[in-house]
C-alpha cells in the first residue's frame, strides 16, 4: 500500500492520470484501424515543435516570474522575424531557405532580448501578481500585433492579401523559405548531404532529426546556462529573495535577465513551430499558446516556483500526444460532424485547467 | 494566580509563578524576554494558544472566588482587558465607533424585531455620551467624532485605554509595554493616566522593561526569570538596582570552554567602524550607532527584542537601507551597492535563517558554495566564453565543510530543509566561512538549537577568532551566550548604543542598561 502511494507521490497524480490517458487514447487507436506509423509520427513531431515553447516557460519559473503567460510576446517577435525572412527570401533570390531560416532567427531574438528586457522591467514593478498581469501583456500584445500585421509594408506575394495590396494574411505558406527544413522528409531530400538526413522515414514513420538536434541544443542552452554564476544566482531570486540579496545579487535584475530569456526562448520557439507546421499562423492565432505551454509544463511536473527541463520534455510529449491522438479517434468514433473540433477544444482547454488546478508548491501550499 | 505552570511540548516556560495584585494597585510585571511574562498573561485571558497546547496547572482567583478562564471572551465577561502594544484599532472609524465597536447600543425597530438584533438602529446619542464619559475618565480632550487614522500615535493609545475602561465592570486592566512607542511626554502622560484609572479601584498589570517608569507609578512588582518567580517587592523597599539584578540573575556561568588568548587587540587596527549609522529595518530601527570594533576582538550586541540589535547586521549587509558612515579597514562602504560588504571580506549569518539564511529547497552544496560563487568567481570552471559551475571542486569544498563542522546529513546533496535548526545553523556558517572573512556577523547564532549544537557553534566561533584571528560581531537575545564569549558587549536600546560593557560586570549593571538607563542617571 505504502509502496502504492511512494510510487504515485514520485510520479504526482495529475501524471499518472494523463498519462494513462494517453496510453488508453493509443491502445483505442489501434482497433479502431488508425494507422499507426502516422500516430506516432505525429505524436513525434508535434512534441518536439511545441517542446521549444514549453522550454520557454523554465527561466520565467525559476527566476520567479513564474508561469510566463506572456510568451506570446516572444511569439509576436518570432513571427517578425519569421515575417520579414520570407519578405527577404521572395525579394532577393539570393536568399535561400537556410538564410531565410538564419534571419527569422536572428531578429526574432534581437526583438525577444529587447523586449524582453522592457517586460521584465515591467514584471518588476508588479510583484505578487506576475501571472495575472502576465496573462494580460500576453493577450495585449496579440492586440497590437495584430495592428503591426495590417501594417508592415511588405510586398511579397506569399505575405500580403491578394487584390489588396496592403496587410498581412492570416496564413503564410512556408514552402518558398524555410519550411519544413529540419523535419519534412520531402523537403529534406532535396538537400545535400548530410542535410538531407535531418529527416527521413522508416517504414512510414518519420524521424525529424533536425527538430530532435535543435531541441536537444535549446535544452543544452538552459542547462548550461543554470549551471552559470548568473543561472545559480537566478534560480536562488526565484525561491528565495532574501537570501539573494544578502548574498549581494539584484534580485530584480535577474528577474530581468530570466523574462528575457524566456521571451528569447519564446521567439526561437514558435519559428521552429512554424517550420515544422510548414505555415505562419498571424493574428489571434497565436492567442492561446501560452496556455499550452503553460498547461505543458505543469503537466510534466514543474511546480509555479521550481522547473526542470525534464518536466517540458514529459509535459509536452503528454499534452501534444494526446492532442494528436485523441482528435483521429474522435473522427473514427464519430465522423462528418463538429464534433471533433468541438473535443479538441474541450480536450485542450481541460487540460490546462486540470494542470492548473494541480499546480503543486504554489502559495497555497507553501510551508 | 496561584502556582500556574505551563508547558510547551515538554519544554517547561512558567514554574509554579503566583501572582496576586489588589484593587486599585499597580502592579508591575518584569523580566527578560522569554522569561514568561507573554505566556502569564495569556492564561490569565484563556487564549486558544494555551488551551490548544494542552491547557496549565495552577487556579485563577477573582475576588476570592476561582474562576476557568477558557476563552477571552469569557475574560472580557470577568471584567479583564488589556491594552495591546499594537493598537487594536480601525483607521477609518470615528473614536467612537472604535470604542464601541463589538457592543453597540442599538435601538430596536420593527426590522429588527422580526430578523434579529444585528439588524438595531445604533443609539448614537447614547454612544457618543458614554465615549466621552470614558475619554473624560481619563482626561483626554479629543472630539468623540473624530476619526482615528492621522491621529498622533499618543492618541490612539488613548483611545484604546477609552475602549477598554468603557466595558461594563471592568476590575483588572493589562498594558503591554504601553509606553515602547510613545514620546516621553507621551508617557508621562500616560502613567498619569494609569494612577488616574488606578484611583477608581481598577487594578491594574503594568508589563515594562522600563525600570524609571515602574518605580514612577507602581505599587509593587513582581519578576520573573526564566519562568521562574524570582521575587515580588513593594516598591518602596527597593530600588532600581536591585531589581535590574533580579532580572538578569546568575546563569550558568560560561558556556564555553576558554582556549588559548593569544591575541593582541590595539585601537589603532580598527576592523569595522560606524559613524553615526542608522538603518530602517522595521522593527529594528537603528538610529544612530558610533563604535570602533578592533581587529580581532568579539563584540556582542546586545539588547531586548526590537530594539535595533538586529537592524545593525542586516544593514551592512545591505539588506535594509542604512546611513552614516561604515568603514572596514579604513575603506568606506558605498551603502547604496548591493553586495558591498561581502566584497570587502565581511560575512554574514542572518537571525533569520529560513528566509535570508538557506536556500530551503536546495541541497546543501548549493548553499555552502553561494555566496563565494557569486563573489569571488570560486568552484567555477571555463567552458569556451562562459563560466560553469564546478561540480567536483564543489562537492570537495562541502565535504570538508561538513566533516569541520560535524554537519550531520546523509550528504551534501541532501535539502536543507529537511536539516534540524542546528545542522541548518552550520551550513549557514559554513557558507560565510566558504567567503574566507576577515570580519564575521553572526546574528542569534544559536536561536532555537538545543544545548549541545548551541555549545559547538559557539565554540567553533571562538576557535575561529583565536586561531584565525576573524574579527566576530555576535548579535544575540541570550546574554550569558554574550558573556561567555565576547571581549566588549554593546547594549543596544531603541536603536542607539546604551552602554558598553565588560563580560564580567555586574548583573545590576546589564539589568539597568538592557532597561534602557544609564548608570549614572541612577547613581544621581
Amino acid at each position: 500500500m505504502s509502496k502504492t502511494k511512494h510510487f504515485i507521490d514520485q510520479i504526482g497524480l495529475p501524471r499518472l492520470i494523463i498519462g494513462l490517458f494517453f496510453i488508453i487514447l493509443i491502445i483505442a487507436s489501434v482497433p479502431l484501424g488508425l494507422p499507426m506509423d502516422a500516430v506516432f509520427s505525429d505524436i513525434l513531431r508535434r512534441w518536439l515543435m511545441y517542446s521549444i515553447l514549453v522550454l520557454a516557460m523554465v527561466p520565467g519559473i525559476q527566476c520567479g516570474i513564474s508561469l510566463n503567460f506572456g510568451v506570446s510576446l516572444g511569439i509576436v517577435c518570432g513571427l517578425l522575424g519569421a515575417t520579414t525572412a520570407v519578405e527577404l527570401s521572395s525579394q532577393n533570390e539570393g536568399v535561400g531557405p537556410w538564410a531565410a531560416l538564419g534571419i527569422a532567427l536572428v531578429i526574432g531574438v534581437v526583438l525577444a532580448a529587447v523586449l524582453g528586457v522592457l517586460y521584465g522591467l515591467l514584471l518588476n514593478r508588479v510583484k505578487g501578481s506576475e501571472m495575472t498581469v502576465s496573462t494580460y501583456v500576453g493577450f495585449s500584445i496579440i492586440a497590437l500585433s495584430n495592428i503591426i500585421w495590417l501594417t508592415l509594408p511588405f510586398k511579397s506575394g506569399e505575405l500580403i492579401w491578394p487584390l489588396q495590396g496592403i496587410g498581412l494574411r492570416n496564413v503564410i505558406n512556408l514552402e518558398g523559405s524555410f519550411g519544413g527544413l529540419l523535419s519534412d522528409p520531402t523537403v529534406t531530400s532535396t538537400q545535400p548531404f548530410p542535410l538531407n538526413y535531418l529527416a527521413f522515414d522508416i517504414g512510414g514513420l518519420t524521424i525529424p532529426i533536425g527538430l530532435i538536434l535543435v531541441f536537444a541544443l535549446c535544452s543544452f542552452f538552459v542547462w548550461i546556462f543554470f549551471q552559470s554564476k548568473a543561472g545559480v544566482a537566478m534560480s536562488a531570486a526565484g525561491e528565495n529573495e532574501l537570501f539573494t540579496k544578502a548574498a549581494g545579487i539584484s534580485v530584480d535584475r535577474m528577474r530581468i535577465l530570466g523574462t528575457a530569456v524566456s521571451t528569447i526562448l519564446g521567439a526561437v520557439g514558435i519559428i521552429i513551430y512554424a517550420q515544422t507546421f510548414g505555415f505562419l499562423q498571424l493574428y489571434n492565432a497565436p492567442l492561446m499558446m501560452s496556455f499550452q505551454a503553460v498547461a505543458s509544463i505543469l503537466i510534466g511536473g514543474a511546480s509555479t516556483m521550481r522547473a526542470k527541463i525534464s518536466h517540458v520534455a514529459i509535459g509536452a510529449l503528454l499534452f501534444q500526444g494526446i492532442m494528436s491522438t485523441a482528435l483521429p479517434v474522435v473522427n473514427k468514433l464519430m465522423p462528418n460532424s463538429m464534433l471533433p473540433e468541438v473535443v479538441r477544444i474541450i480536450v485542450s482547454n481541460g487540460i490546462i485547467l486540470y494542470a492548473l488546478s494541480k499546480t503543486r508548491g504554489g502559495h497555497q501550499h507553501e510551508k | 494566580m496561584e502556582n500556574i505552570s505551563k508547558e510547551y511540548f515538554g519544554n517547561r516556560v512558567l514554574n509554579q509563578v503566583s501572582l496576586q495584585v489588589r484593587p486599585g494597585e499597580i502592579h508591575a510585571l518584569m523580566g527578560e524576554n522569554g522569561a514568561g511574562k507573554s505566556t502569564l498573561m495569556n492564561i490569565l485571558f484563556g487564549m486558544p494558544v494555551i488551551h490548544s497546547t494542552g491547557g496549565f496547572d495552577g487556579t485563577i482567583k477573582i475576588a476570592g472566588e476561582e474562576v476557568k478562564i477558557s476563552n477571552p471572551n469569557e475574560a472580557m465577561h470577568l471584567g479583564i482587558g488589556m491594552v495591546h502594544q499594537e493598537f487594536m484599532l480601525i483607521p477609518d472609524f470615528t473614536v467612537t465607533e472604535n470604542i464601541k465597536v463589538g457592543r453597540e447600543t442599538g435601538q430596536p425597530t420593527l426590522l429588527s424585531e422580526s430578523l434579529g438584533k444585528s439588524l438595531e438602529i445604533m443609539d448614537w446619542e447614547s454612544m457618543s455620551a458614554d465615549a466621552r464619559r470614558a475619554l473624560d475618565l481619563i482626561g483626554m480632550n479629543i472630539d468623540d467624532y473624530a476619526r482615528i487614522a492621522g491621529m498622533p500615535i499618543g492618541y490612539k493609545q488613548f483611545v484604546e485605554i477609552a475602549r477598554e475602561i468603557d466595558k461594563k465592570g471592568i476590575r483588572l486592566l493589562v498594558f503591554d509595554e504601553p509606553t515602547a512607542v510613545l514620546t516621553e511626554s507621551e508617557a508621562a502622560n500616560l502613567l498619569d493616566i494609569m494612577r488616574r484609572i488606578a484611583n477608581r479601584g481598577i487594578a491594574i498589570i503594568f508589563i515594562t522593561h522600563r525600570l524609571d517608569e515602574v518605580m514612577q507609578v507602581s505599587d509593587q512588582v513582581t519578576i520573573l526569570r526564566d519562568g521562574e518567580l524570582v521575587a515580588i517587592k513593594e516598591i518602596k523597599d527597593t530600588s532600581v538596582v536591585e531589581i535590574a539584578e533580579l532580572m538578569i540573575g546568575r546563569k550558568v556561568d560560561k558556556l564555553v570552554d576558554q582556549c588559548e588568548d593569544t591575541r593582541t587587540l590595539s585601537d589603532d587596527a580598527i576592523a569595522l567602524e560606524l559613524k553615526d549609522y542608522e538603518v530602517d529595518m522595521p522593527g529594528e530601527a537603528v538610529r544612530g550607532i558610533d563604535i570602533k570594533i578592533r581587529e580581532g576582538e568579539i563584540i556582542g550586541f546586545g539588547g531586548l527584542a526590537g530594539q535595533g540589535k538586529i537592524g545593525i547586521g542586516n544593514g551592512i549587509m545591505g539588506l535594509y537601507e542604512s546611513r552614516g558612515e561604515v568603514k572596514v579597514f579604513g575603506q568606506t562602504l558605498d551603502l547604496e551597492k548591493l553586495g558591498e560588504a561581502l566584497r570587502h571580506d565581511i560575512a554574514f549569518v542572518s537571525e533569520d535563517r529560513r528566509g535570508a539564511g538557506l536556500l530551503l529547497g536546495e541541497s546543501i552544496e548549493r548553499n555552502v558554495i553561494f555566496s563565494a560563487l557569486q563573489i569571488h568567481n570560486r568552484f567555477t570552471s571555463r567552458i569556451g566564453f562562459i563560466r560553469v559551475l564546478n561540480r567536483s571542486e564543489s562537492k570537495a569544498h562541502t565535504q570538508e565543510m561538513i566533516e569541520l563542522l560535524d554537519i550531520r546529513c546523509t550528504g551534501s546533496q541532501q535539502k536543507t530543509g529537511s536539516l534540524s535548526g542546528g545542522n541548518q545553523q552550520k551550513v549557514c556558517l559554513a557558507r560565510a566561512l566558504t567567503m574566507n572573512p576577515r570580519i564575521l556577523i553572526v546574528a542569534e547564532p544559536t536561536r532555537g538549537i538545543d544545548i549541545g549544537a548551541k555549545k559547538l557553534v559557539l565554540e567553533h566561533l571562538l576557535r575561529l577568532n583565536r586561531e584565525q584571528n576573524i574579527t566576530i560581531v555576535i548579535i544575540s537575545s541570550e546574554l550569558v551566550e554574550l558573556r561567555s564569549l565576547c571581549d566588549r558587549i554593546a547594549i543596544i536600546t531603541e536603536g542607539k548604543i546604551n552602554t558598553i560593557l565588560k563580560p564580567d560586570d555586574s548583573d545590576a549593571d546589564f539589568g539597568l542598561a538592557m532597561s534602557g538607563l544609564k548608570k549614572e542617571m541612577v547613581t544621581k
